[in-house]
This record gives structure tokens, C-alpha cells and sequence, in this order.
């Protein structure tokens, strides 16, 4: 399984980040980082630019055609700023990677399974139907798998 | 939630009740996951013993399940867990070696579980996977056991990814124990100038590991993702003990790559759907960017040695030409024909081989292809496997030799293992023999 750890942080929680030294922060993320690409779990994750007029904005899409603004971001004054993506077997195991990230007071992690195949099982018919005729139509085409 | 829960009970007798016992057994099981290699690996050095370390984790915890459902999660449960298993592995280690003297210095020296002796060391997990990968032991020993102590997978888990029964693979782990023991091999990495070769064992035994999830040779599942997926993640791990060496980045990136197609090799009721059939937008795209910055990264580790790419690189630079190519008759086949040839002189064989045929006849026409094809044939090469005269008979159909053809399917199906190849290949034989297509 897949999930994916938002990192969501209260301007409290961005302000008490800045008390830190910039390179003693690089230099816990990286050993975060690092723990988790050495048991092989890491799959993606990226560090989001704080916000000015070029690096964020919003699209929203409640008018027609959807409106661009520099924002508001959300009504909890928490900003969205980072992710990671892991490979966790369980729950728990998602939990005890989140738990080890160097964040403070202020900051909040969300973690949230990433969908998979078989979340759309039921859906999956329609589709599948048209794919297999397509392989049909295709069948002179020569049929070894390159591994 | 059951870490709160844990917490906030610390140091408080609770009653054991069946929900939170189960809480706990998840939370170590992900614990163990993520630490179960270290601790093990560190026990193993300092003791020398990697046996008498797996049932010293073991013992530790067996003493966390009973002590946490008492007295609530710790504060630090790895270090909860590491603590434990050393003071088992001093109790198992004065009970076993208390007759021999000369361990006796090296069991002072042990006594104390905050004993620098314990600490961990950089190498301790590459030393572990050294030994579990020994050439002592049969292949079979060896996924097993690097599974059990690399992969941190209880007998049962590896059981079911190779679905055989729990007893038969914990007999599996044990005898190859036994065998490591008895063959007196020693926990550690070995020497400078049997580095290469191996390495090289233990590579294979992680593609083994992976191929056999990818497809299984025989029974019903068209494939065991679970394996392949932990086979993927002990490669990551091989990579990040061995940054410098080119082959292990590329083995990951020709796991990623084949990983990246998961999704789109199966289609409805399990019904396998072959690579020029695939839906190419249910390939995983990050996975595929992940094949791709560890082939880089592989190809520069070379380039930087003055070496030419080994055979999983070559073998990841084929998968790559596949995966970046948008559509099917987008695949770049002259490229993979010229891979294939560079592969056959780093590794020959008659696969190899054959997969080239099938790269010429896509590169240049299936006559050039079945010249290659034919020349196998004739050397009795790959007699017994489905795979010859399955492409045989591809390339027939194409040259509309329409007869001959589904002959060679027909052959091709009494010998497949797989009841889903068998069915494709069926399949085959029979739209051959109705002449709907090959009009071209």
C-alpha cells in the first residue's frame, strides 16, 4: 500500500520553524529523508516554495470559467508545504513513519491511504470491456512479454 | 487510537483485553518491519551467532506483547525492543557457550546490554544480508532466509507469498540456519577479493525473489505482487548498503520499471494482458521516473569506473526503452535489438537470445527473426518451455504460414506451466486456425 503524509503547519508552527537555524532544519529533514530511502519505503516526496505571487495561487472552481486568486489557501490558516509518499505495509507502519518526521508544535502531518486498483473494482467494468475488444482488433501483434 | 491509548497507560497496570492485544501486535509488527534487520544485524556481529540473534529477537518480542498489553506501549519502543532482545541474547549466549572457554572472554565482554559491543555499525545489515545470501545454502534457503531477516517477514507472511505451507517454510528457515551453522560461517562481510561474485549472489537472489512474484511459474495466480514488492523494497535497501556499485542501482531500476506495469498486466477475471496490449496510461509514472534516476545514476557510477553497462543494466535500459514509449508502435525496437546483442555477449543464452528475434522481427521483418528462432531450434535449446515455439509460431502467423503456425502454438500451450499462459496460448492456436487475421 501506498500513502501519502501531507505536511500541514499553522503560521505559529511556520514562525517557530524559522527560529531554527535553516541548516539544522535541511540537515533533520535529510536524516529523515535518508531513514526512509535506507529501508527502501520512499517513493516521492517534495517540499512545497513558500508562498508569493509566482510560487502559489489558487484555482477555484466554483465560477465558470474557474477563477485564479492569490487566495485564501483554506479557513484553518494551515498551509499545505510538503509531502512524501511511502510504501508502508500496514497502517500502523504509516503511523510509525509519520510519528519519526522533525516537526514541532503548530505542524501537523495528515497521512491518507492512496487509492489503488482494487478501490475501484466496481467501476472497473465499462472499461475493461472496451480494452478488451481493442486486444482483440490488435491480435496480430506479436504477443511476448519483455521482461 | 491504539498509540494514545498506549501512551497515555504507561506505567499503569491495565486488564489485557483482546482489542488492544491485537493493537499491539500491529504496532510491533510495523515496528519490526522498520527495525527488525538492525536489531537482528547488531545482535548477529556481536555475538558472531546469527541464529542464536533471530531467537533473541524472537524472545524480545514475544516479552513486548506481554509487557506492553501490561503496562502500556513505551515511550521508545525500538530501543524498548533492542534493550530486550540483548539481555535474551546474553541469557542465551552464557547458556549455550557457558562450556566453551573460549568464548568466555567475549561473553564478559557481552554482559552488559549497554555494552559498546552492542552498538550497531554501519555494516551490520550488509553483513546480515552476506550471510542469509551464503553459498552454502540453496537458493531456495537463501530467499527465505533473507526474507525472514532482511525483509523482517514472519514464516507465515513468506509462506503465503510462496504459497506453500507454514510448516514447510518454517522448516525451510530453520534447516537453512542449521546449515549456516553447521558449515561454521562466520557473520560477516566477506573478503575484498570475493566481494564481486558475492554481491553478485546476493543480487540474484533479490531478482529471483522478484521475478517469481512477477510471474509464477506455475499454479493459478498470474502474479504475486506482494513478493515483488518486497523483493523491490530489499533492493532499495542492497542500494542504499552499497551507493558506489552500478548494478545494484540498476537492478532497482529494472524492478521499478517491470513494477511500473503492474496495474496494467491484468485484465478482467485475472485474464493476463501482454505488453503491446496494455492500457499504457495505468503505467505507474513515478515509478517509471524512479527506473529511470536509478538507471542515471547506475550509467554514471560506470562511467565514472570505466565501465560498460553490466546485465541488469542492460536488462533496465530494454525495460526503459518500453516504458518510455508512449504507444506500442512507438517502442524504439532497433535500440532494444542492439541492447538485446550487448546483453547476449554480458550474459548469453538462449532467452536472451530469443528475445532478440523478437526485437529483429519488430526492428526489420519476422524472416530475419526466424532465422534466429530456427537456429535455437536446431540446438535443442529451451526444449521443454513454451517460449520457443510460441514466438515460432508468432512469427509464422506474421509470415502467413498459417498451418505451421498453430502447430507450434498448440505445442506451445502442452507446455506451458501457467493455466493462464496456457489459456492465452489457446487462445492463439485457435484464432490462427480460423484465419481472422495474419491477412497481412
Amino acid at each position: 500500500m501506498k500513502y501519502m503524509l501531507i505536511m500541514r503547519s499553522t503560521d505559529a508552527g511556520t514562525q517557530a520553524y524559522k527560529d531554527i537555524p535553516f541548516e539544522e532544519v535541511i540537515n533533520r529533514m535529510g536524516a529523515y529523508n535518508e531513514s526512509m530511502i535506507d529501508a527502501g519505503v520512499l517513493l516521492a516526496g517534495e517540499g512545497l516554495a513558500e508562498i508569493s505571487q509566482d510560487s502559489g495561487f489558487v484555482v477555484d472552481f466554483s465560477e465558470e470559467p474557474p477563477l485564479v486568486t492569490d487566495g485564501p489557501y483554506g479557513e484553518t490558516h494551515e498551509l499545505f508545504n510538503g509531502f512524501w509518499i511511502i510504501s508502508a505495509a500496514s497502517r500502523e507502519e504509516a503511523a510509525e513513519w509519520a510519528g519519526r518526521c522533525p516537526l514541532g508544535p503548530g505542524s501537523k502531518l495528515e497521512v491518507r491511504r492512496v487509492t489503488e486498483a482494487a478501490d475501484f473494482a466496481d467501476f472497473a467494468g465499462n472499461e475493461y470491456i472496451r480494452k478488451e475488444e481493442g486486444w482483440r482488433r490488435d491480435e496480430e501483434k506479436l504477443r511476448t512479454e519483455h521482461r | 487510537m491504539a498509540q494514545g491509548r498506549g501512551e497515555a497507560a504507561h506505567g499503569t497496570p491495565v486488564a489485557p483485553d483482546p482489542g488492544q492485544a491485537a493493537a499491539i501486535r500491529r504496532r510491533l509488527d510495523a515496528l519490526w518491519r522498520i527495525e527488525g534487520a538492525r536489531i537482528v544485524a547488531s545482535l548477529a556481529r556481536a555475538t558472531g551467532d546469527m541464529g542464536l540473534a533471530e531467537d533473541a529477537a524472537q524472545d524480545a518480542l514475544a516479552e513486548a506483547l506481554l509487557q506492553w498489553g501490561i503496562r502500556g506501549i513505551p515511550r521508545n519502543p525500538g530501543a524498548w525492543i533492542t534493550t530486550a532482545a540483548r539481555r535474551r541474547a546474553i541469557d542465551r549466549w552464557r547458556r549455550e557457550h557457558r562450556l566453551a572457554e573460549r568464548y568466555a572472554q567475549q561473553a564478559r565482554g557481552l554482559q552488559d546490554a549497554a555494552a559498546p559491543e552492542w552498538d550497531p555499525l554501519p555494516d551490520d545489515v550488509l553483513r546480515l544480508l552476506f550471510t542469509a545470501c551464503h553459498p552454502v545454502l540453496s537458493t531456495e534457503a537463501q530467499t527465505a532466509l533473507t526474507l525472514r531477516v532482511v525483509g523482517s517477514l514472519t514464516a507465515e507472511e513468506i509462506a503465503r507469498l510462496f504459497l506453500v505451507p507454514v510448516a514447510t517454510m518454517q522448516q525451510r528457515i530453520l534447516r537453512a540456519r542449521k546449515t549456516l551453522a553447521a558449515a561454521r560461517v562466520p557473520f560477516e562481510a566477506p573478503e575484498p577479493n570475493e566481494w564481486g561474485p558475492r554481491l553478485r549472489g546476493v543480487m540474484h537472489v533479490v531478482y529471483l525473489m522478484f521475478t517469481e512474484g512477477y510471474a509464477v511459474t506455475g499454479g493459478e495466480a498470474w502474479m504475486r505482487l506482494d513478493l515483488a514488492n518486497e523483493a523491490l523494497r530489499i533492493g532499495r535497501i542492497l542500494a542504499g548498503l552499497v551507493p558506489t556499485v552500478p548494478e545494484a542501482h540498476a537492478l532497482v531500476a529494472l524492478m521499478e520499471f517491470s513494477a511500473s506495469r503492474f496495474a496494467a498486466r491484468t485484465g478482467p477475471g485475472g485474464k493476463p494482458v501482454l505488453l503491446p496490449d496494455q492500457d499504457r496510461t495505468r503505467w505507474d509514472r513515478a515509478q517509471i521516473e524512479r527506473g529511470r534516476a536509478s538507471l542515471a545514476r547506475a550509467d554514471a557510477l560506470a562511467a565514472a569506473a570505466g565501465r560498460s553497462r553490466g546485465s541488469y543494466a542492460l536488462q533496465a535500459a530494454i525495460a526503459q526503452c518500453h516504458a518510455t514509449a508512449r504507444r506500442a508502435d512507438e517502442t524504439d525496437w532497433p535500440a532494444i535489438a542492439v541492447l538485446y546483442e550487448a546483453l547476449g555477449r554480458v550474459s548469453p543464452g538462449p532467452v536472451v537470445e530469443l528475445n532478440r528475434a523478437v526485437a529483429v522481427s519488430m526492428a526489420t521483418g519476422p524472416e530475419a527473426a526466424l532465422a534466429i528462432v530456427n537456429r535455437l531450434g536446431d540446438e535443442g535449446a529451451l526444449r521443454g518451455s513454451h517460449l520457443l515455439p510460441s514466438v515460432r509460431g508468432e512469427l509464422l502467423a506474421r509470415l502467413g504460414r498459417t498451418k505451421e503456425a498453430r502447430e507450434e502454438f498448440a505445442a506451445a500451450a502442452a507446455l506451458a506451466k501457467n493455466r493462464r499462459e496456457r489459456d492465452v496460448l489457446e487462445h492463439r492456436a485457435g484464432s490462427v486456425w480460423n484465419g481472422s487475421r495474419h491477412t497481412r
